[in-house]
C-alpha cells in the first residue's frame, strides 16, 4: 500500500472525528425525560396526549398555513368532533399559560429551537 | 483532472491562501449581519435592495458573455476561440456561484431558502431567476468539463454533449433577459420600467465579460506561461468594441426617450443620478466616470492599431470594465429606487460590513475561478494545446 | 453504450422535469384535500367570497375633515395594536402614515401655481389593497396573497426577506424588519393580542383582518372621528358605498392599473 502510513493516520483523524458527539458525553448524565407542568383548569388537549406529542409541530404548520392562508379558523378533534380555534396564542397557550414550565422544557433538553417565540408574543415574560 | 489543483508553486498557493483570508473575514462580517439582520447594510425603507442585488446583476452578464465565444466556435466553427473556450465557461461558473451567494447574502430569512423550491411560482421573476440561474451553472460545469476531460484524452468532445452546447445559447441570453425583466417589469418604478432594459444588460454584458476575460487571458499568459493566443484575444477585443458601442447607444436610446418626453417618473432619476436631486450628488461623479470611460473605450478600440498594442488593449478593458461596473454595479439599482414612488430623495451608500460580506462573496468567486483555470491551463498544457 | 447513457440522460432530464413540476401541479389540490376533515364544513365568514361576489373591503378617507390629530390618533391606535416598532432612522416600520398630497399623488397637484393649499395638505398613506398588486405578483414564495375579500395578506412564516414587494410597490406601502423589531418595543408597549414580526420579513397595513373576522372596523377607522369610511365595496348600502356615490373621490397612481381599494375623498 503506498502512503499506508498517512492514509490510516487520516483515517484515524476521521473516526475520532466523527464520534466527536459520543465520547464528548462520556461522563455526563443519561438523558431524563424533562418534568412537564400540565396546565391545572383543563383535562384535555385538543387531541390525545400521546399524538399531540409527536404530532404537535405538523398540527400547528398547518393550522398556521390554514388560518392564515385559507381562512379555516376552526378546528375539530378527530375523535370527538370538540370544536377549537386555531390559534398558537389564543388556544394553546390559553391552557398552557406557562410555556417556560411546558414547550421549553421539551424543546431545551432535546435542543431544539422552534422560532414561534420571534414572533408569537408569550404570555408571561419573554423568550 | 482535479488533481491540477492541489500542484502549484508558492505564488499560486498563496494566492488560494489569501483568498480564503478575505472570503472568511466576508463570512466573518455575514454572521454580524445574520445576528443584526440587514440593519448593518445602509439599505432603507425607500432602497430596499442595494450593493448585494446590484453586484448579481453585474455578474449575471458577466456569466452571460461565455455566449460570446460559444457561438463562433460551436455555429461558426472559429477555431481561435477553442483554445480559451474553457476559460469563458469556468467564468461563467464562478460568476454565476457568486450570483446566487449575493442573492443568498440578500435575503432577510436565508434560512427559508428553499420556500422558493416548497412553494414555486411561477408568476414571479425571482423563481424563474432561480430556474435559469441554476440551469446555467449547471449547463457551464457539465460542458466546461466534459469537453476539458475530451481534450485531456485527445479524443473529440462526445456527441451527446453537443445539445447541451447548443441549449447553453439561448440559455445565456435568458439569464440575462430574466435578470431584466425582474426590474423593467415593476410599474411603480420609472428608470426600469422600459422594454430596452434587457438589450441594455445584454450590450453591457457582452462588453464586459470579453473585456475581464481579455484582462484573464493576460493574466493567465503571465503566471502560467501558457499563451491563450493573440487571435483570440484580438478577436475578442472586437466583440467588446461592438458591444460597448452597442451598449451607449442603448444608453442614448434611453436618455433621448427620457428627456425628450419630459415624464417626470422615467427623467427624476436620470436627473438623480447625472446632476443630482435636492441637494442629493453622491452617484454624479461615478456615473459621469462611467459615461467618460465607456467613450474614451470606444475611442481607443475602434483603432486596430491600438486594440493590437498588449498595453493598450489591457487599459481600454480595464476602462470597459469600470464604465459597465458603475453603470449596473452601482447606478442601475440606485437609480431606480431615487427617488422613491413618492419622490422622496433617500440616499443609498454601502456601509463598510456590506463592503466586507460583498468583497467576501468576490473572494469565494475567485477562489472558484483560481482553481477551475488552474486545472485547464494544466490540462492544455499537459496536452501541449 | 452510448445509446445506453443516452438514455440515462434522458430519463434523468425528464425526472428532474417531473420533480420541478409536481409540486406546483398538485401543491394546490393537495391543500384543498387538507389533513384533517374538520374544516371543510367550517368555512367562516370570508369562504363565501371566493366567487367574486361577496366582500370587497374598501376605505374613503375623508380629506376635508381630516386633522393632523385625528392622523396622529389613527397611526397611534393601529401602530400600538399591531407591534409596530419604533424606529427613528431610514429603516423605519410603518403601516400607516401621513403624506403630503405633492407625495401621495406626484404630479397630480398642480404644485407649480399654489391655487390651492392641496399640494402641501396632509392625509393618510397606507397599504391599498389592489385589486391587482404588483407586490403579489413578484412574491416568490407566496408569501403576500390576495385574499377572496380583496385584503393583500402577509403571511410572515413564510417570507424569505427578498424585498422583491418592495421594490414591486408604487405606493411605497411596506416595510422590512432590518433588525429584530423587539429591540424597538419595550416589552411594556408590546400586546398579546398581535403578533411581532422577526427580522428579516417585510410588513404592511393588513386592513385589520383580524378586527374584520371579529365584525368589528379595523382601528385606525375607529379612532378617525369619521373621517374614515370602511365597508364592503359589493354592498351599495355600505358606508363606504354610500359617500362615494355622494363625494368626488381620486385614487392613488390610477394610471398604474393596479386599482387600488383606499380612495381619498376631496
Amino acid at each position: 500500500m503506498y502512503d499506508g502510513g498517512k492514509i490510516i493516520a487520516g483515517l484515524a483523524v476521521f473516526v475520532l472525528l466523527f464520534t466527536f458527539p459520543f465520547w464528548y458525553n462520556i461522563g455526563n448524565a443519561a438523558y431524563t425525560k424533562p418534568k412537564l407542568e400540565l396546565p391545572k383548569d383543563a383535562k384535555e388537549c385538543v387531541e390525545k396526549t400521546e399524538w399531540m406529542r409527536a404530532e404537535h409541530m405538523q398540527l400547528l404548520n398547518e393550522w398556521r398555513d390554514e388560518a392564515i392562508r385559507e381562512g379555516h379558523h376552526t378546528y375539530k378533534n378527530m375523535v370527538t368532533g370538540k370544536v377549537y380555534k386555531k390559534s398558537l396564542t389564543k388556544t394553546c397557550l390559553k391552557c398552557h399559560a406557562q410555556k417556560d414550565k411546558f414547550c421549553d422544557r421539551c424543546h431545551e433538553s432535546l435542543s431544539v429551537h422552534p422560532y414561534c417565540w420571534d414572533c408569537h408574543v408569550a404570555p408571561k415574560g419573554d423568550k | 483532472m482535479l488533481e491540477k489543483a492541489i500542484k502549484g508553486n508558492k505564488l499560486y498557493w498563496g494566492w488560494l491562501c489569501l483568498l480564503l483570508a478575505v472570503s472568511g473575514l466576508g463570512f466573518l462580517a455575514y454572521t454580524v449581519q445574520m445576528k443584526e439582520g440587514l440593519s448593518i447594510t445602509g439599505m432603507s425603507r425607500d432602497v430596499s435592495w442595494g450593493f448585494y442585488i446590484a453586484q448579481f446583476t453585474f455578474l449575471v452578464g458577466v456569466a452571460a458573455s461565455a455566449v460570446m465565444m460559444v457561438i463562433p466556435k460551436y455555429l461558426h466553427h472559429y477555431q481561435a476561440f477553442g483554445r480559451v473556450l474553457i476559460l469563458g465557461e469556468f467564468l461563467a461558473v464562478a460568476a454565476v456561484s457568486m450570483c446566487l451567494l449575493f442573492i443568498v447574502v440578500d435575503l432577510g430569512q436565508p434560512q427559508r431558502l428553499f420556500n422558493v423550491l416548497l412553494h414555486p411560482t411561477p408568476n414571479s421573476i425571482l423563481f424563474w431567476d432561480m430556474v435559469v440561474l441554476n440551469g446555467y451553472l449547471f449547463l457551464n460545469i457539465l460542458i466546461g468539463w466534459v469537453t476539458l476531460e475530451s481534450e485531456r484524452k485527445q479524443v473529440p468532445p462526445p456527441g451527446w454533449i453537443k445539445p447541451f452546447i447548443y441549449l447553453s445559447i439561448p440559455w445565456a441570453v435568458s439569464i440575462h433577459t430574466v435578470t431584466a425583466f425582474l426590474y423593467c417589469g415593476l410599474p411603480g418604478r420609472g428608470f426600469w420600467l422600459t422594454a430596452i432594459l434587457a438589450p441594455r444588460f445584454l450590450a453591457s454584458a457582452f462588453a464586459s465579460g470579453p473585456a475581464f476575460l481579455i484582462l484573464l487571458c493576460y493574466i493567465v499568459k503571465i503566471f502560467t506561461k501558457w499563451d491563450p493566443g493573440k487571435e483570440a484575444i484580438q478577436s475578442l477585443a472586437k466583440i467588446v468594441t461592438y458591444a460597448l458601442i452597442a451598449n451607449l447607444f442603448f444608453l442614448g436610446l434611453e436618455v433621448f426617450t427620457t428627456a425628450y418626453s419630459q415624464i417626470p417618473d422615467h427623467m427624476l432619476h436620470f436627473k438623480y443620478l447625472f446632476f443630482g436631486l435636492d441637494g442629493h450628488y453622491t452617484y454624479v461623479p461615478w456615473m459621469w466616470v462611467a459615461v467618460i470611460a465607456g467613450l474614451s473605450a470606444v475611442l481607443i478600440l475602434l483603432f486596430p492599431k491600438n486594440r493590437q498594442a498588449d498595453n493598450v488593449l489591457a487599459f481600454a478593458c480595464l476602462l470597459v470594465f469600470l464604465s459597465c461596473w458603475i453603470d449596473k454595479g452601482l447606478g442601475m439599482i440606485s437609480g431606480g429606487f431615487v427617488p422613491s414612488p413618492l419622490e422622496h430623495v433617500t440616499e443609498y451608500i454601502p456601509t463598510k460590513l456590506e463592503l466586507m460580506v460583498t468583497l467576501g462573496v468576490y473572494a469565494a468567486g475567485f477562489l472558484i475561478l483560481t482553481i477551475l483555470y488552474k486545472v485547464a491551463v494544466g490540462v492544455k498544457k499537459e496536452v501541449g494545446a | 453504450m452510448k445509446s445506453t447513457r443516452r438514455k440515462f440522460i434522458k430519463i434523468a432530464g425528464m425526472s428532474a422535469l417531473g420533480w420541478s413540476l409536481c409540486p406546483a401541479l398538485f401543491n394546490g389540490s393537495s391543500r384543498a384535500a387538507g389533513h384533517n376533515e374538520g374544516h371543510s364544513e367550517e368555512h367562516s365568514g370570508s369562504s363565501a367570497n371566493a366567487h367574486g361576489h361577496g366582500v370587497r373591503w374598501a376605505m374613503a378617507i375623508d380629506t376635508a375633515r381630516m386633522t393632523d390629530e385625528i392622523m396622529q390618533k389613527c397611526i397611534e391606535a393601529c401602530h400600538s395594536a399591531h407591534n409596530v416598532p419604533h424606529i427613528n432612522n431610514k429603516q423605519e416600520i410603518k403601516w400607516i402614515w401621513p403624506e403630503t398630497f405633492h407625495h401621495l399623488f406626484p404630479g397630480q397637484m398642480n404644485d407649480h401655481f399654489h391655487t390651492n393649499e392641496f399640494p402641501e395638505r396632509k392625509a393618510l398613506a397606507l397599504c391599498n389593497h389592489c385589486d391587482n398588486p404588483p407586490c403579489v405578483r413578484v412574491c416568490p414564495t407566496k408569501a403576500t396573497f390576495k385574499r377572496p375579500d380583496g385584503i393583500v395578506m402577509m403571511d410572515f412564516h413564510r417570507c424569505v426577506g427578498c424585498r422583491y414587494c418592495m421594490a414591486a410597490c408604487p405606493y411605497g406601502s411596506r416595510s422590512f424588519n432590518f433588525a429584530d423589531p423587539r429591540k424597538y418595543l419595550k416589552e411594556s408597549e408590546r400586546t398579546l393580542e398581535f403578533p411581532t414580526r422577526t427580522k428579516g420579513v417585510v410588513e404592511k397595513c393588513l386592513f385589520c383582518y383580524e378586527r374584520l373576522a371579529e365584525g368589528k372596523q379595523p382601528y385606525c377607522v375607529e379612532v378617525s372621528e369619521g373621517t374614515i369610511y370602511f365597508g364592503d365595496l359589493n354592498d351599495p348600502h355600505s358606508d363606504v358605498r354610500k359617500v362615494l356615490k355622494e363625494r368626488y373621490a381620486i385614487r392613488r397612481k390610477p394610471e398604474l392599473g393596479t386599482s387600488p381599494c383606499v380612495y381619498y375623498l376631496i
